[in-house]
């Protein structure tokens, strides 16, 4: 099905989507054999268990916290993928972006604390689509049983001057909400980043 | 490791989601999407480069026969036990365009109906030749195929007595992170689809039926394997002048 295009519009003959269904419990055999137990599948390595190599450009930083549901309880059956710019903000297979760096990783949240982490770098800088720069963020989709369309959210980070021009955090309209989107802490590099499901501090989740 | 992601995303604005077609996070008959379902509204926006590129990843990725579930966790010269078949489709997007060299990645229950996962407790044996697991990446014309035995139905613990029909977990990558899409694939003629809570979370009839894979005589291959046709289709992206031009649109 091909569609016309205009100079002001498209006209397309659109596909509905194909319905999105939970990730369920064992969404580790698909995505993260080796986590889920499965030794020596595709190599024993489980795809974007890191991102970034020996001699990446940048900030070397862990991403690192845990998800929490509608009773306070860790998620201890979640899966987070990681995808954003490298510390020059390119993403990577652009020109000139960092070939060290991947810019994509998967994480399982451990099945005992609970805890994610990601060995990642600092980003840098990407552009609004008006031109406009946005804040160092991360973006973060999150699947586990019970979720049935993942979920997507951004990490800033706290204490960043840039966040005050940010232009998606000036849309986000209860103000105090966008605590919820920022890593704390940075000491020794690392950054806390807890996501609630449900709750008081419920973290903002993106519809793009 | 190789640099995995060869060349960037396609840039352009993403069509908005229908969400009328996808379950809603809240879904009461699927008791665990209670506790674990946002509440607000999502915040919407325009994707920037982040939401609208995404990893791409080289054919190094997929490695021989990571796409046949029947051998690739077996010892030498074994095979999984149960029915043998083939499940092959094209990854589309919403405008109907092919996603060529795109990840897809896969997991189910073996022929009893048992996952080789450490929480998976029920009673019917795990198949020491079956690991579950399985990727292959689309071709040029957004073909995928993988062969594997058809999963088993289990009982799960949502109401006393709910069962799975048999089905098996998708995974796909487009060309932007905000096409990213796990989904799950059933099998037409399955008496238990009608009763599944999981699938009846998507409000949407034809959407349901469209999660429904069909047998397909003509490519089933003769004593040897069923062959079962479940196209996927991602959300489409706005076309830029640039893209129109190239496609000679």
């Amino acid at each position: 099905m091909q569609g016309r295009s205009h100079p002001w519009a498209n006209a397309l003959g659109w596909l509905p989507e194909t319905a999105s269904q939970t990730g369920g419990p064992y969404v580790h055999i698909g995505c993260v054999p080796s986590f889920a137990g499965l030794e020596g599948m595709y190599g024993g390595r489980d795809l974007g268990a890191s991102c970034r190599r020996d001699g990446h450009v940048g900030e070397a930083i862990t991403v690192e916290g845990r998800v929490f549901d509608g009773t306070g309880a860790p998620l201890r059956d979640a899966l987070l993928e990681l995808w954003q710019a490298d510390a020059n903000g390119r993403f990577a297979g652009e020109d000139g972006s960092d070939p060290a760096f991947d810019g994509w990783s998967r994480q399982p949240t451990d099945g005992e604390t609970g805890l994610y982490r990601f060995e990642t770098v600092r980003p840098g800088r990407v552009v609004w689509p008006d031109g406009r720069m946005q804040a160092p963020h991360i973006g973060l989709w999150i699947v586990a049983r019970g979720i049935n369309v993942g979920l997507y959210t951004r990490v800033y980070f706290e204490g960043d001057p840039a966040n005050e021009e940010d232009p998606l955090l000036a849309r986000v309209e209860h103000g105090e909400r966008r605590a919820t989107l920022m890593a704390r802490g940075g000491e020794d590099d690392v950054w806390r980043f807890d996501i609630h499901l449900q709750g008081p501090k419920e973290t903002v989740f993106f519809d793009v | 490791m190789r640099t995995m992601i060869k060349r960037p995303g396609a840039q352009g604005a993403l069509v908005q989601r229908d969400l009328s077609i996808h379950p809603p996070a809240h879904a009461p008959g699927y008791k665990t999407s209670v506790l674990r379902s946002p509440r607000l509204a999502p915040i919407s926006f325009d994707a920037s480069p982040t939401e609208a590129t995404g990893p791409i990843f080289g054919p190094d990725v997929v490695g021989p026969g990571d796409d046949d579930l029947l051998t690739n966790y077996a010892a030498p010269g074994e095979s999984a036990i149960g029915p043998r078949i083939v499940v092959m489709g094209r990854l589309l997007d919403g405008s109907g365009r092919p996603v060529p060299r795109a990840l897809i990645e896969v997991w189910q229950a073996n022929a009893g109906g048992r996952y080789r996962h450490k929480r998976d407790g029920y009673l019917a044996p795990l198949d020491p030749n079956f690991g579950g697991c399985g990727r292959c990446m689309t071709d040029d014309d957004g073909w995928y195929s993988f062969r594997t035995v058809q999963p088993g139905a289990y009982p799960w613990p949502n109401r006393a007595n709910d069962w799975r029909p048999a089905h098996i977990h998708i995974s796909v990558f487009g060309e932007a992170f905000a096409q990213r899409l796990i989904t799950q694939m059933y099998f037409e003629g399955d008496p238990l689809i009608p009763h599944c809570p999981i699938l009846h979370t998507v409000p949407d009839a034809a959407a349901v039926d469209r999660l429904v894979a069909r047998f397909d005589k003509s490519a089933t291959i003769p004593m040897d394997a069923c062959t079962w046709r479940f196209d996927i289709v991602l959300r489409g992206r706005r076309q830029t002048p640039f893209e129109n031009r190239m496609e000679g649109l």
